[in-house]
């Protein structure tokens, strides 16, 4: 055992002492300091001080601005701020706050939830501020009220402004809600710029842009008498209200895809794939953002939470998908890009596709195969053997860094907040998360779409954009321009740069939209009835998955599986020669993409070609000040 | 009932000369609270329940500084590992699932809600004195490091609450520990020297909201609307107080409101505004003989366990006065430090006494030489 020193007692009391004295003589200074500069106020600077207090009978409230109202492109109103009535209780005026709350009960509707939530806010702020205890009063509870206002010191009817939705669950996803601003929201927001403001974005358009929407808060200052009761408004420096947002959606379009789900699960994405401008994003099911503004009830939000349907679950955004076969114009493209085929070169699909020396087998759709085939032909009848093919002379690893740089496997950017990445499979993501080794069947079944593949709606929506855009990409975005107040100037938001082109050689690009244009055309297309009437040439891909692996070898023809085991999809854009829409859509349970997904996209894109004439090209957006009616 | 009597005619004697309660401390700090109390409750705008919640706390606080006064020395630093432990596991815990204000420091344990943070303010300046005890002194480089290890894990974990107030005394509670052991001067120089190195280090990891209390100080006026308001209204109420004060329940800057926080934190401009500078030098005077008082029972106390505690204590006291007497008049930044004993507020008022009940069972123990 080590030694240790012996402690001297004595000493290290003497030290104690001589320490606690330089100690107190320190702490004596310090306070000396202290009261010199109380000296320093009240004496020598106390004259100055005196005047001020004196002059101190002003009082600042801070003013909340008019948050900013949300446009389509078109000019289509799809947020606006409709006049309201709340209650406030300033805590401070207060003497038993519970007393008063029970009092309260009896003249005005007050749920339990409304006071759990203001008690907490009522911890976070400062109280002599005033707190929300009720929103949106009804005109027979405000004349309760203000008959028996004498009964309630501290309590005030406030008007103020509420955010409506005019288009309700069509556009809840994507334009999201605003709620009340929570014991959470405080910590995000700036306490200072928030003063005078109940709402804040939750979700969506409306938390994405907060910032704009918001505006800056203005202030009065009020001359008050000693009781603190307002005399007169001694200056008003106005709110500047939050900017007026024009989106890139055309509504005409989403709410004709929304009318096409008819409810069905799935998801919906349109871009214009000349600027990545979104057109149409759509979630099935939805919501009504209009219920949260304000407060939603318990019931129903459980209705919301428990519906097997998940319709709080942005789809478009967030939604996990496997594409099948929706890769395969894509995986087209990177065979012929990267020298691995050449559009006349033609493979055997014998119905069963097998990796030389293994035994297991990969299947065709149809039994007993296509026959030979060319890539326009593998295109137009989704034949599997031609792209398990394709990805395995390819490997593993050229195909996901090809399929990269169409965005799979990565966010997007798109201007909301929650995007998921998806799954490109790659031998280092297998690695990463899943910590094993790559075989050559992943690459297999990954050649059509399955396998360890994940894409979101929005994210296979702008590989198809930049794909039918020959190879030249943009960051999908929803905001197209700013407005500073009705009737203000509209800025366009700045255009957003091109991504390096992914297409070397356009006889390439022509090759694959030709197999694309069968899809949708060609006697053996999967949606051969899809273009019927439509007065451009659309091109198109399907895609069928499915959600459940077969648990059985047996082989079972497509049609004749029920329709829950498939999710379905197809995308398609057009005019083909030069395409201006770009749309996927998705639906969760199907018999086919060709059947049941394809004639959403119609739907969408004839509601595109009736905004055509006046959403030719590229236009600055003008400033329709109200709403148009359509 | 007689042998009742009789062993109080015995023992009477023996308390008046030997009293386990230093009369002029508590004497002192009775003082304090009466001030603290009408202050209160002219501040709250004679609110007549908080006044009867500021009277119960006290009383809460005396009953638990006569308990904790019946405590032997030797018996906290027994316990002084475990207390300290607890008390950094609440911490702890309080990190993980805490409530309030947006900052994460209660816990709601149902029947009460409280700040762990409270009990380190204690169990620290214990855990220090029980370490420097264990050692050889003056300090080791060695013994610092592991005395530092103490105080920067509670500290650190306030601090990220966020409730830099709380952690500062609970940091310089050890500290002061560490100063009272005799730590060599040339070993505080260049670790004043190191700190003074790493400000611009720990700027950084400041809170936005810290960093503008800061940048405030230096320019309140810049922003008159959001934390240049406290600072400027606090001043104005001291400064208008003049020489004799504007008389009790006469702060216009509280009454009329625009003196934020004016019963907790902000609670001294009241004072200055209503006892003008005579009030605030003599409240002063009462603050310096209270740390003297009890920087005299350290002094005296048996061993340097009781020595380092009391001591720690007493220093820490001052840091109160000195932070939130620096914020009222914008010497120092603003930062959430009660005036101890005046200051509206549950768990700040209790542990303040339940500290000086560890002081006062030092001096029941005190060292016969000095009788």
């Amino acid at each position: 055992m080590k030694l240790r020193p012996l402690k001297d007692a004595r000493q290290e009391s003497r030290v104690f002492g001589q320490r606690a004295l330089i100690g107190f003589i320190g702490i004596v200074l310090a306070l000396g300091i202290l009261g010199l500069r109380f000296w320093s106020l009240q004496v020598l600077h106390n004259k100055e001080y005196q005047a001020r207090s004196d002059a101190n009978r002003i009082l600042t409230r801070p003013l909340a601005p008019a948050r900013g109202l949300i446009y389509d492109r078109n000019g289509v109103l799809l947020a606006e701020n409709v006049a309201a009535f709340r209650l406030e209780i300033t805590p401070e005026q207060v003497g038993d706050m519970d007393a008063l709350l029970a009092d309260l009960r009896t003249v005005i509707g007050v749920s339990d939830e409304d006071v759990s939530r203001f008690r907490a806010l009522a911890r976070s702020k400062r109280s002599y501020q005033s707190i929300p205890l009720r929103m949106k009063l009804g005109e027979e509870e405000i004349a309760r009220f203000s008959v028996n206002r004498w009964r309630f010191r501290g309590v005030d009817v406030v008007p103020y402004l509420t955010r409506y939705y005019p288009k309700g669950a069509e556009f809840g996803h994507l334009v999201g809600y605003v709620g009340r601003i929570d014991a959470n929201d405080v910590e995000r927001l700036d306490a200072a710029r928030y003063a005078g403001t109940t709402h804040a974005g939750k979700t969506g358009i409306e938390r994405a842009y907060e910032k704009l929407l918001h505006g800056e808060p203005g202030y009065e200052l009020v001359e008050v008498n000693a009781d603190r009761r307002p005399l007169r408004v001694l200056e008003r420096v106005a709110p500047i209200p939050g900017r007026n947002l024009y989106l890139s959606i055309d509504s005409r379009i989403q709410q004709a895809g929304v009318a096409a789900f008819a409810g069905r699960p799935g998801a919906s994405v349109a871009i214009d794939p000349r600027n990545g401008e979104v057109l149409a994003m759509i979630s099935m099911p939805g919501f009504d953002p209009n219920l949260f503004v304000n407060g939603i009830s318990q019931a129903d939000y459980d209705a919301l939470l428990e519906s097997p349907d998940k319709p709080l679950l942005d789809r478009a955004l967030r939604g996990s998908y496997v594409p099948g076969s929706t890769i395969k114009p894509f995986l087209a493209m990177a065979g012929l890009e990267l020298g691995f085929r050449k559009p006349d070169d033609t493979i055997l699909s014998t119905g069963e596709f097998f990796i030389p020396g293994q035994k297991r087998g990969y299947r065709d759709v149809r039994a007993g195969g296509h026959g030979r085939v060319d890539l326009v032909q593998s295109l137009a009848q989704s034949v599997n053997t031609y792209y398990y093919a394709l990805a395995l002379d390819m490997g593993i690893d050229a195909f996901s860094d090809y399929m990269a740089r169409f965005g799979f496997g990565q966010a997007t950017g798109i201007d909301l907040i929650g995007e998921r990445a998806g799954v490109l499979p790659s031998r280092q993501w297998k690695r990463a998360n899943l910590n094993a080794a790559w075989y050559p069947g992943e690459t297999v079944i990954a050649g059509i779409g399955q396998g360890f593949w994940v894409v979101t709606p929005i994210q296979l929506a702008h590989g198809l954009a930049t794909l039918a855009n020959a190879g030249v990409g943009h960051s999908p975005h929803l905001l197209r321009a700013t407005q500073e107040g009705i009737g203000g100037d509209v800025i366009n938001q700045p255009e957003v740069p091109a991504q390096t082109p992914i297409i070397k050689h356009a006889s390439n690009w022509d090759a694959v939209r030709a197999g694309m244009i069968a899809v949708v055309n060609g006697p053996t297309g999967t949606a051969r009835t899809m273009g019927d009437g439509f007065p451009y040439v659309i091109a198109g891909k399907s895609g069928t998955a499915e959600r459940y692996s077969r648990t059985d070898e047996t082989w079972t023809h497509i049609s004749q599986v029920a329709i829950e085991r498939h999710q379905v999809l197809f995308e398609a854009f057009t005019p083909a020669e030069s395409p201006r829409i770009a749309v996927m859509v998705v639906l969760e349970a199907g018999r086919g993409g060709g059947r049941d997904a394809a004639p959403i996209v119609r739907t969408m894109m004839d509601a595109w070609l009736g905004s055509e004439p006046a959403g030719q090209g590229n236009e600055p957006v003008t400033a329709p000040a109200t709403e148009q009616r359509h | 009932m007689d042998a009742w009597l009789a062993r109080w005619r015995h023992r009477l004697p023996h308390l008046i000369r030997r009293p386990r309660i230093d009369l002029p401390l508590a004497g002192a700090l009775a003082l304090l609270a009466t001030i603290g109390f009408f202050t209160q409750y002219s501040a709250s705008d004679l609110n007549t329940g908080q006044a009867m919640a500021q009277g119960t706390r006290l009383l809460l606080g005396t009953f638990l500084l006569v308990v904790v006064s019946r405590i032997p020395p030797l018996t906290l630093r027994n316990w002084t590992p475990w207390l300290y432990a607890g008390s950094v596991m609440l911490l702890v815990l309080v990190a993980l699932l805490g409530e309030g204000r947006g900052a994460h420091r209660w816990l709601d344990l149902h029947f009460v809600r409280f700040q762990p943070s409270e009990l380190l303010k204690l169990t620290m300046p214990m855990m220090a004195a029980w370490m420097l005890n264990q050692r050889p002194l003056p300090p080791s480089w060695t013994t610092l490091a592991m005395v530092a290890a103490l105080i920067v894990l509670p500290a650190g974990l306030i601090a990220e609450q966020p409730d830099l107030g709380t952690a500062l005394l609970v940091g310089a509670s050890g500290l002061f520990a560490v100063f009272l052991a005799g730590l060599a001067w040339w070993r505080i120089g260049l670790i004043v020297a190191s700190v003074l190195a790493a400000m611009p280090v720990a700027w950084h990891f400041l809170h936005e909201y810290q960093r503008n209390r800061v940048r405030m100080l230096f320019n309140p006026e810049s922003d008159p609307l959001g934390l240049g308001w406290h600072i400027i209204q606090s001043k104005i109420a001291v400064g208008s107080g003049g020489l004799w004060g504007k008389g009790w329940h006469h702060s216009t800057q509280s009454r009329l409101e625009f003196l934020p926080e004016h019963t907790t934190d902000f609670i001294f401009s009241v004072f200055a505004e209503e006892w003008g500078l005579i009030g605030v030098l003599l409240l002063l005077a009462l603050y310096v003989f209270i740390i003297g008082r009890s920087l005299w029972i350290a002094a005296n106390a048996k061993d340097t366990y009781s020595r380092l505690l009391a001591g720690a204590i007493s220093m820490s006291f001052f840091v109160y006065v000195m932070v939130n007497g620096g914020m009222i008049t914008g010497i120092l930044p603003v930062v959430g430090v009660p005036l101890p004993l005046i200051s509206y507020g549950g768990t700040s008022t209790v542990s303040i006494l339940a500290t000086f009940g560890v002081l006062m069972s030092i001096h029941a123990q005190r060292r016969r030489v000095a009788a």
